[in-house]
């Protein structure tokens, strides 16, 4: 990792670097997030670095409590930026949308990171809507070096509105790399003083009427500031009677493919420069709008062609030239050969004639997981059961051979929609959970279904760490970093204090005993809630803990009926051309599982 | 001069570590320098591609199919599956060593044989560079430098602009200090490796 701390120079930095870089020149003094793909590197770093930055920075139990602590830093007069991946927003909506009526003192900033072609996401939800929705100014940079820039512009946004504003990145930002010269660091309190004003920040009904009012003004305002932001810039060919109108990482596609137009190019993008926009529209020939996923840029063009009687061919989504659907690349810009310029293209190799085998991501060698789900594939049989699992590592117990995952909607909601399975069906309803999930919406539906007497297992699986997203620690692992040390939650005590009756713990990779505990579990009429333990493998490489001596088989006891493939489908297992199974001692991280389901007890750990 | 290098691999093999010195190396070189990586889920043993584009007027993070002057690929079938992303002139490095995906370890899938999938590359481009860059990290001292080995074999790709040494340099500064003569020799031996198989 780059040093993001040294006062001047340059790096080649990933854009999640670049953001952070731009937070500690911006002097921001408060950071908070809930981990998720693609915002997570920035906090990766921070754990590492908030201290020297002179910041304080926490993982949260979920976006909107640290959408929450950031607001209160920020209302303090302290510098503060809460990120989150574009559905943690989604969970931060309900203080967003109020924040934005009694506005901020410090400038806070809040980072929504989009997916677009859901490379590590449930959807690929444009949160571009959030800004005109919660009335809040919106930035979207295109590269990482702009997006270093534009944290330190942003600030200054939100302090002269006193408004928190929505930072909106992709992946193919917050993932690029790009080369990022470091400026000088702006000093800002670390500590402020929270000024009472109740006819502010007390949001009762009387209030919010009134704060409404004052938000449509600072609303008014923004677009002033909009107007005349050098965030908004025209760039290319001005004289050309084409005209391209583009933001975010689009910009880059257009920049470098499309030769001869005009382009308007928009950093600043709630409220949209409309003057800007009417003026660079009329008297064009043609107008191209570039832009990932929905027709946000578009429609707001068709209004403000209408509100000033312009009217000039909109070439976009509503036509049906380009996709709603998916992320933009070079390539995309193909369809729009017949109106502008473009490179030419190379032509590609045909495809090979060779069937290849896919190589989806797979849960590791010596998941804990392999043998949770093992484990409940057994104890349920063949009775009728819906399996509800939820966002994280798990989620790939959706593959074969477990086929675990019947329904997945987004955090915690394994646990909510289990309940409503168990009460809306005869079927037996299972829920998996993260401990890191359970902690940012898990805890809640198992009230529910404590106090609704939901028939219904419900499986925590404890890895001890926020695995999927690069290994953040979570309330089940306590905190050591930035100068506080804390002590883990206990999920059983926790479990138990809801006044669950079932709770047993249960050691993954003892697959032979978890089946046994997992069957009581499923046949208990009411909630019953396992605990499912073992280390993440990832995490156990990173601390260079060894677990235990490999595995290997021994091919006279073993009988070939290839229970551990079937079941544990560890990819340390591997089938051989004769027909022999072998482990690969360069993958086998020696948890035994494998050997906890062989009949024959043909799996051994390696003596030596 | 706009030049792209497309890397392809599997999670856990290198892939971004590379990418890194290449990058590094383009931007002291003095080219303006875009990338594009794949994190989160897809690392979990799955497939994985890093775009690597520098030169004058970069900006795009992406690279059009067919686009890759070079594509480093650290698994045959990922270099197999991913050669739309070059053209007939582009250079194609691959490295031998299989990582077999885990459903066809288990058995429920197969893999081909690594000579039909060079063959079938050989099909459709005449630029095809097989390396075993696996052996060649054991005969430097340890298979985990099989990245180094890929990385001197781009420095012997004729009309690559980065110049040798600062490729060797730019590896010497990404890698651990006590792995650093390991690295350095495996890069030495990708190098002579590749540049016979250009002759």
């Amino acid at each position: 990792m780059a040093d993001l701390l040294k006062d001047t120079g340059r790096a080649l930095l990933l854009g999640n670097e670049a953001i952070t870089r731009g937070l500690i020149e911006a002097g921001v003094r408060f950071a908070s997030t809930y981990p998720g793909t693609p915002s997570s590197e920035v906090g990766n770093i921070l754990e590492k670095i908030s201290d020297d930055a002179g910041m304080y920075f926490e993982f949260s139990t979920n976006e909107k409590v640290a959408f929450e602590v950031s607001a209160a830093a920020a209302v303090s007069g302290v510098r503060s930026f809460a990120f989150m991946k574009h559905v943690g927003l989604n969970v931060a909506a309900e203080p967003l949308l109020t924040l934005a009526y009694s506005g901020v003192r410090g400038g806070m900033l809040v980072m929504t990171a989009d997916d677009p072609f859901a490379h590590s996401s449930q959807n690929e939800q444009d949160n571009r809507f959030y800004a005109p929705l919660a009335l809040v100014p919106m930035v979207e940079p295109s590269t990482p070096a702009e997006g270093k820039e534009m944290v330190a512009a942003a600030y200054e946004i939100s302090e002269e509105l006193s408004m928190p504003v929505l930072f909106r990145t992709t992946t193919r930002m917050n993932h690029a790399r790009g080369i990022v010269s470091f400026g000088p660091r702006k000093d800002t309190p670390a500590k402020g003083h929270f000024e009472k004003d109740d006819a502010r920040f007390v949001c009762v009904p009387a209030n919010a009427r009134k704060n409404r009012v004052l938000l449509l003004e600072r609303n008014r305002k923004a677009l002033e500031l909009s107007e005349k932001s050098p965030l908004n810039f025209i760039t290319g060919n001005a004289d050309s009677d084409i005209g391209v109108i583009t933001s975010g990482v689009s910009y880059t596609y257009v920049k470098e493919c499309m030769s001869d137009v005009a382009i308007l190019k928009l950093g600043f993008t709630y409220p949209l420069p409309e003057k800007k926009i009417a003026e660079f529209i009329k008297g064009k020939k043609k107008i191209i709008i570039v832009e990932e996923l929905e027709p946000y840029l578009e429609d707001a063009v068709y209004r403000i062609m209408g509100q000033n009687g312009i009217a000039v061919p909109v070439i976009g989504k509503r036509d049906g030239t380009l996709p709603r659907e998916g992320e933009f690349s070079p390539d995309v810009l193909k369809v729009l050969a017949e109106h502008v310029k473009l490179i030419d293209y190379p032509v590609k190799l045909d495809k090979p004639d060779v069937a290849l085998p896919m190589r989806p991501p797979t849960l590791c060698a010596g998941c804990p997981h392999r043998g949770t789900f093992a484990a409940m594939k057994k104890a349920v049989g063949n009775r009728p059961a819906v399996f509800a699992s939820d966002i994280g590592c798990y989620t790939l117990g959706s593959a074969p051979p477990f086929k675990l995952a019947d329904f997945v909607l987004c955090m915690g909601g394994g646990a909510g929609t289990a309940g409503g399975f168990s009460e809306a069906t005869d079927q037996k309803a299972v829920a998996f959970i993260g401990d890191s999930t359970f902690f940012h919406s898990g805890i809640a539906p198992l009230v529910s279904a404590k106090f609704n007497n939901h028939n219904l297992t419900l499986v925590i699986l404890d890895n001890r760490i926020t695995a999927m997203t690069g290994q953040q620690p979570n309330p089940g692992t306590g905190r050591n970093f930035g100068g506080k040390v804390t002590e883990p939650v206990d999920i059983e005590k926790l479990v138990r204090g809801i006044g669950i009756e079932f709770v047993e713990i249960v050691d993954a990779f003892d697959v032979k005993k978890t089946t046994e505990t997992m069957k009581k579990a499923v046949d208990f009429d009411g909630v019953s809630v396992i605990i499912s333990k073992g280390p993440c493998q990832v995490d156990i490489k990173r601390k260079k803990v060894a677990l235990g001596k490999p595995y290997a088989v021994d091919g006279n006891s073993c009988i070939k009926c290839y229970q551990c493939v079937k079941t544990i489908a560890c990819p340390a297992l591997q089938k051989k051309a004769d027909g022999s199974i072998e482990t690969d001692p360069s993958q086998c991280v020696g948890c035994g599982m494998c050997a906890s389901v062989c009949p024959k007890d043909a799996i051994r750990e390696v003596s030596q | 001069m706009k030049y792209c290098v497309q890397i392809v691999g599997v999670g856990g093999q290198g892939v971004l570590l590379a990418s890194m010195v290449l990058g590094n190396a383009a931007m002291d070189a003095g080219y303006e320098v875009a990338m594009s990586e794949i994190h989160g889920m897809a690392q979990r043993g799955g497939s994985v591609l890093c775009t690597l584009r520098f030169g004058d007027d970069i900006i795009s993070p992406l690279e059009c199919d067919g686009g890759a002057d070079l594509m480093l690929g650290f698994e045959p079938a990922e270099t197999c599956r991913n050669i739309t992303l070059c053209n007939k002139d582009s250079v194609i490095i691959t490295n031998l060593g299989v990582v077999l995906p885990s459903m066809v370890a288990a058995g429920f899938d197969t893999y081909p044989e690594v000579d039909d999938i060079i063959e079938s590359m050989k099909k459709v481009s005449d630029n095809i560079h097989t390396i075993d860059a696996t052996a060649l990290a054991m005969e430097a001292g340890k298979a985990v430098a099989a990245n180094a080995v890929m990385i001197g074999a781009v420095a012997a790709t004729p009309g690559f602009p980065l110049s040798k040494d600062l490729l060797r340099e730019k590896l010497a500064e990404n890698v651990p200090q006590k792995f650093l003569d390991l690295n350095l020799k495996a890069f030495d031996l990708g190098y002579e490796h590749a540049k016979s198989s250009h002759q």
